[in-house]
């Protein structure tokens, strides 16, 4: 608490002070955990939804747009099934859904999703999925050059989304782990795999970067050689939070040690620095006209820890631990992280590089939430609640007479009057049409099925080349993803009428009339029934393959896979 | 009809059957098997520009523009070429045909980050949160495509990684990625090719709805690229992917690896009419014990395949009418590091370009005796991208609409570099 106070009330010669008052002025009068965890999603509407709700109105207000009217409830369904497990919703959830007469059953699905244990499993491997593209990659883990163990990722993520631990405790595991890496590892921590590769290469220089950027928003990579072009980096800068990785070392983590199978482990041993100054150890680095400068561990915020470079009387990184969970950024990060996952657009773009040169769309909400969400302990799953009941997550993607100007594609800045179209990820299409074909449970053990799905996904990473192991995804709406849905194995499968397969289920199924089977697939892949001229077409399609049920069937799911409103998020 | 009917013979059949929606008779086509691709021909007299993309910033103070005598150089020696230059002594290859590629020495860039250095190095644009610029792919593809509307094959074909995007071109001017073996997965439908009309034509109708409900410009991209889906699916021009029809000696020639496979792919699609191939060499980021790196490994592959590229296509008289540039994000320090490695330096660095209307043979511009600054004129990434329009006709005059209608002049304004041009 002292280390907070002291770092709002910094004076504002630094950098990052004067974000503060641009944008942040904290309340500290809160209390932090006095809030009990389970008694979160009320009956009635949490402040907090309110306080969205008027924040984004008040820039509606502003802007002389009149948002979009309610998404249906089908709509809404569809969309929250998707954001907060990564799937659509199977038929029966829907029903139950759309059947339901309560008035609160918004926040009573809600409630349902994130804490009954009949979801556990799915929320947590959603946000595993998430997380795991976001701390070690698409590709992290998946050749043999490098000792990430992918499973191990994601064993530790899984763990912390299913019971819940509030995100400053993750973050803080994840800065500071030692350990090893694989589940196989006598001394595995799975934790240890967003740092095992990038401590040893180039001085640190992905470490420094991926902490900085993923758990603080901050962009300080571009400081390593020269001061930032646009905002307000100094070089001195960079090299001061690298000096917190110094004394990290990953044993064993090369390709050669990889390829002889030798177990990894990351590590803190002594640093003595390039003068052997034991009590003081320091670094050096390259100033852009040749002359050497030299840096001890700082954190943004001008904290100093003591420059003892033994493990045992300092542990830099632990202390880089604290810091960052301390710092209000850590909270802003992942509020408009989580803003963006949902909305579509963050308050700022891109989501994970804020400052004085990045101002946000909505800062005061910004600031609201920032506050809430460390109010609650960094409670992941009550941000969520607060999101997705608002107004604006409610939203129909339909754009109206009165905010069509409302477009981040055209370079505005989001608005939110309306629910921003997106695709699926590719993740998210994958499990969606595991549920739909109804094939679960039928490839086998958590873990085959991960393999199975992480092999699938391969096809569509692809690496940049540089050392910083940028990479891209094709599964990103251009012809290979089409062609993937036109024709790929996956969809043979959802498409098949093998035994057991949800077509064959539904032809066999002597209760259903022919109709009724269309309706079902209608359901299955869009979340709503089908309008009259679209039931006259399936007719068309039957009578096409002569009255022959199960043909016509593959051809319309097949069809309804392959649409825009079903590949989109909407 | 949502989807527009393509042309092409055999797909007038298929598309045939795709106009009615009950027609759900008639014979089996013969879809993308019959036809010869007379791609030499198709090729004639069009412009296509080839990006030869090195990932990570490769060291060009080692490679094009070295400096014997000052304290920075490393242990290589310049050799003559062709040329009226001297390049690195492990570019035997590459020497021999330099009177058909010239460098430009004098580039000065201030994007030092990858991330950063790769989107304004192929957009002409630095990073600006608001907007996407378009690539070079989609801005040379878009411009050239006019010239070829026969052509099935995406006009932007990225091969090995993945290239920039479209920005606000949109996504029916991405990259079409595919790896150095050609390969394209999923190509094939896996079913009568009357059935798959017939879904198309059911899709169709479904798109449409959702489209006609007016929520944003997604939706109808995902039709336009479904069109371009078909088109490619039907089409026997197809054919160009198949890189391993080549003769053994040529893939010999080129390097049997990803990167030599990869330009020998681009030629291939360029004879059959692509606008645009971009191939990615990664692994230049030496930030450590960069030499042996250099000699041993990456320096053998880019010299064998650029080679074989340039000779390649001047052999089959492709050259002249096809650009080639050669870059990365940026170049590398001059001093060399604590751990005999270079880091990313943008102040002064070279590319190089060749074929369709530049000129061969030379040097433009210069870096100082110890490589740290350009002497006298420097040019930026719009320069070069100017340069690389005029190579291949296309008017500097032309200007794009961003989705919100603001004007962009195409590669930003830059100028061209004259002495490029005879």
């Amino acid at each position: 608490m002292d280390k907070y106070r002291r770092l709002v009330q910094m004076p504002c010669r630094h950098t990052l002070t004067s974000l503060f008052r641009v944008c942040f002025v904290f309340n500290l009068g809160f209390a932090w955990t006095c809030f009990a965890q389970t008694d979160l999603v009320h009956r009635g509407v949490p402040e907090q939804v309110q306080q969205i709700n008027q924040l984004v109105a008040e820039q509606w207000q502003a802007y002389n747009l009149r948002p979009s009217p309610p998404a249906s409830d089908a709509e809404w369904c569809r969309r929250i099934y998707l954001d907060i497990l990564g799937r659509i919703p199977r038929v029966e959830e829907l029903d139950d859904f759309l059947g339901s007469k309560d008035k609160d059953k918004r926040s009573q699905l809600v409630n349902r999703l994130l804490y009954d244990d009949t979801y556990t499993e799915e929320y947590a491997r959603n946000w595993t999925t998430l997380w795991t593209n976001l701390l070690i990659g698409r590709t992290g883990g998946t050749d043999n050059n490098s000792q990430i163990s992918r499973e191990g990722m994601q064993k530790y993520l899984r763990d912390s989304f299913a019971r819940n631990k509030p995100y400053h405790r993750m973050v803080y595991e994840l800065v500071t782990a030692t350990g090893s890496p694989a589940p196989r590892n006598a001394n595995f921590n799975g934790a240890v795999n967003f740092l095992i590769d990038k401590v040893n290469m180039d001085d640190a220089a992905q470490a420094t970067a991926a902490t900085t950027k993923t758990f603080l928003g901050l962009q300080v990579q571009c400081t390593q050689c020269h001061n930032h072009p646009f905002n307000e980096w100094k070089q001195d800068k960079y090299w001061e939070i690298n000096a917190f990785f110094r004394q990290t070392r990953a044993r064993n983590a090369g390709r050669r040690a990889a390829a002889m199978n030798e177990t990894a482990e990351l590590v803190d041993v002594d640093y003595r620095g390039p003068a052997g100054i034991q009590d003081s150890a320091e670094i050096y680095y390259d100033l852009r006209n040749g002359e050497v400068a030299v840096a001890y561990p700082v954190f943004v915020d001008g904290t100093s820890i003591e420059r003892d470079g033994r493990v045992d009387v300092v542990n830099r990184r632990q202390k880089l631990g604290e810091l960052i969970v301390e710092s209000p950024y850590l909270g802003m990060t992942m509020v408009n992280r989580t803003w963006a996952h949902f909305l579509g657009y963050g308050f700022t773009k891109p989501v994970d590089d804020m400052g004085p040169h990045n101002p946000p769309s909505h800062p005061e909400l910004l600031e609201y939430l920032t506050n809430e969400f460390r109010k609650y302990d960094y409670d992941l799953r009550s941000l969520i609640t607060w999101i997705v009941l608002s107004q604006p997550y409610a939203l129909s993607s339909k754009i109206s007479a009165g905010n069509k100007s409302d477009d981040p594609l055209l370079g505005e800045t989001p608005k939110f009057s309306r629910f921003y179209v997106r695709q699926m990820r590719a993740e998210e299409l994958y499990e969606s049409l595991v549920v739909a074909t109804q094939a679960e449970g039928t490839q086998g053990s958590y873990e085959e099925q991960e393999r199975q799905k992480n092999l699938w996904l391969r096809q569509f990473a692809s690496a940049f080349g540089t050392d910083e192991g940028d990479e891209t995804t094709t599964f990103n709406g251009t012809i290979p993803q089409v062609l993937m849905m036109f024709n790929g194995e996956l969809m043979r499968a959802a498409t098949s009428s093998d035994r057991g397969s949800l077509i064959a289920r539904l032809a066999n199924n002597p209760r259903l009339k022919d109709r009724d089977r269309f309706v079902y697939l209608f359901k299955a892949g869009l979340s709503r029934t089908p309008t009259r001229d679209e039931l006259n077409l399936c007719e068309e399609i039957l009578k096409i393959n002569r009255g022959n049920q199960t043909e016509a069937l593959k051809d319309v799911w097949w069809t309804i896979l392959n649409t825009n409103e079903f590949i989109f998020n909407h | 009809m949502l989807f527009r009917t393509p042309t092409g013979m055999s797909r007038r059949h298929f598309m045939q059957h795709l106009a009615s929606a009950s027609a759900f008779s008639g014979s089996a086509l013969a879809l993308g098997h019959t036809l010869q691709l007379n791609a030499s021909e198709l090729a004639r007299n069009q412009k296509s520009a080839i990006l030869l993309w090195m990932g990570g910033g490769p060291s060009t103070i080692d490679i094009w523009d070295l400096k014997p005598n000052s304290a920075n150089s490393g242990p290589f020696k310049p050799i003559a070429t062709k040329g009226d230059m001297q390049i690195c002594e492990h570019m035997p290859m590459t020497a021999q045909v330099m009177d058909k590629l010239s460098i430009v020495r004098s580039m000065s860039t201030r994007e030092a980050d990858h991330d950063r250095g790769r989107y304004y190095m192929h957009t002409g644009y630095v990073p600006n949160p608001n907007i996407e610029h378009p690539s070079y792919g989609a801005v040379i593809a878009h411009e050239l495509f006019g010239q070829r509307r026969d052509l099935d094959i995406p006009p932007f074909v990225a091969v090995g990684g993945s290239s920039e995007g479209p920005g606000f071109l949109g996504m029916a001017w991405a990259p079409f990625t595919v790896n150095s073996n050609g390969q394209v997965r999923n190509l094939n439908m896996q079913m009568d090719p009357e059935r798959f009309a017939l879904r198309l034509n059911a899709l169709s109708r479904l798109e449409k709805k959702f489209i006609e409900e007016n929520r944003g410009t997604a939706a109808l991209e995902h039709a336009k690229v479904i069109e371009k889906t078909v088109n490619l699916m039907s089409s026997q021009q197809m054919a160009a992917f198949r890189v391993d029809d080549e003769p053994q000696e040529l893939k010999e020639r080129y390097g049997q690896n990803n990167f030599g496979r990869g330009c020998m792919l681009a030629r291939r699609l360029v004879q059959a009419g692509v606008p645009f191939v971009g191939v990615d060499l990664g692994g230049w980021g030496n930030h450590k014990g960069i030499f042996p790196t250099l000699q041993n490994d990456r320096l053998p592959t880019l010299d064998r395949a650029m080679s074989a590229l340039v000779e390649d296509l001047d052999n089959r008289g492709l050259l002249q009418n096809t650009a080639i540039i050669w870059m990365g994000e940026f170049g590398r320090t001059p001093r060399i590091n604590g751990t005999a490695g270079r880091d990313h330096w943008a102040r002064g660095w070279s590319v190089v370009v060749g074929g369709a209307g530049f000129k061969g043979g030379i040097t433009v511009g210069a870096t100082n005796d110890d490589g740290t600054d350009v002497v006298g004129t420097s040019y930026s990434s719009e320069d070069l991208m100017a340069s690389v329009c005029h190579s291949l006709g296309i008017s500097l005059e032309t200007t794009f609409y961003s989705r919100s209608g603001r004007p962009m002049k195409i590669a930003n304004s830059g100028k061209v570099i004259k002495e490029l041009f005879a």
